[in-house]
């Protein structure tokens, strides 16, 4: 797989999530996603923001442009150096929120993407990396 | 700081949601919808969306929340203009919106928020009868 662009974005306040929102928007439509699946990829950006910011306190998000042979698609990575996950599988489970959420962020950004992968230290902190395809 | 301005027109309240919401601007408009519910009275809150390019869990907690509120003080809350685009995502997030209605433009909404006012006027003029 090539990555032919890759960006860093902050985590670190709302507004950050808004302008996370944006750039993925912006990115998306370079890489010729239709309405529905850059409206699926950034709402999935946006659930996982804002856990990078409410859970994680805060992190950074990577933006990257791939290409796997003639399909290309755009990675999203997450991460923060937060308190970590202990339990990933409750995690991931809707409902399921140790905050004010409605605890559908990780369940919901995985439906809506194609590739999900999430890997949490507690102590260390969480990466979520999403990828949606053309 | 920024605020959504909000519309009086007869017994109902307009909300146009033409930014991206953020945490302040959201807890903003729930708290000046419901006051200006108590102040004027108002039987139904319309709140346009057509202009939001995605609705995530925060924006629909957001909403949810409102309904709720506005509930408590009599008032019920039509979303109006969703993009389809949207609607397909919310479902696949798995976000209910409980306890709001939905239509499909202002149009409908409103006629949604009128049928409860002219019931409101029905009721209102069986009462006067009983008192003759």
């Amino acid at each position: 797989m090539k990555v032919s662009k890759t960006e860093t974005l902050p985590v670190r306040s709302g507004d950050d999530v808004v302008r996370v929102r944006q750039r993925v928007r912006t990115l998306a439509v370079e890489i010729g996603l239709g309405l529905v699946d850059q409206t699926k990829i950034v709402t999935a950006a946006s659930e996982l923001a804002r856990n990078t910011l409410d859970y994680g306190g805060g992190g950074d998000v990577r933006a990257e442009i791939v290409q796997a042979g003639i399909r290309k698609g755009l990675r999203l990575t997450f991460e923060d150096r937060g308190p970590g996950i202990a339990d990933i599988e409750q995690a991931l489970t809707d409902r399921f929120t140790t905050g004010r959420g409605m605890g559908l962020g990780l369940g919901g950004a995985k439906r809506l993407s194609n590739e999900f992968h999430i890997e949490s230290t507690p102590g260390t902190g969480t990466r979520v990396t999403i990828a949606r395809w053309k | 700081m920024d605020r959504i301005p909000i519309l009086k027109l007869g017994g109902a309240l307009i909300v146009t949601i033409q930014v991206d919401m953020h945490d302040r601007l959201a807890l903003a408009l729930e708290e000046d919808l419901t006051a200006m519910i108590a102040r004027t009275g108002a039987r139904g809150v319309l709140i346009e969306i057509s202009a939001l390019e995605i609705v995530d869990s925060f924006i629909g907690r957001m909403l949810v929340s409102i309904a709720a509120v506005s509930r408590m003080l009599d008032a019920e809350t039509v979303v109006a203009g969703m993009r389809p685009a949207v609607a397909i995502t919310l479902v696949e997030l798995g976000l209910e919106l409980t306890g709001i209605k939905t239509a499909l433009n202002v149009e409908r909404g409103m006629t949604l928020i009128q049928a409860r006012l002219s019931e409101d006027h029905d009721r209102g003029s069986d009462l006067e009868g009983l008192e003759d």
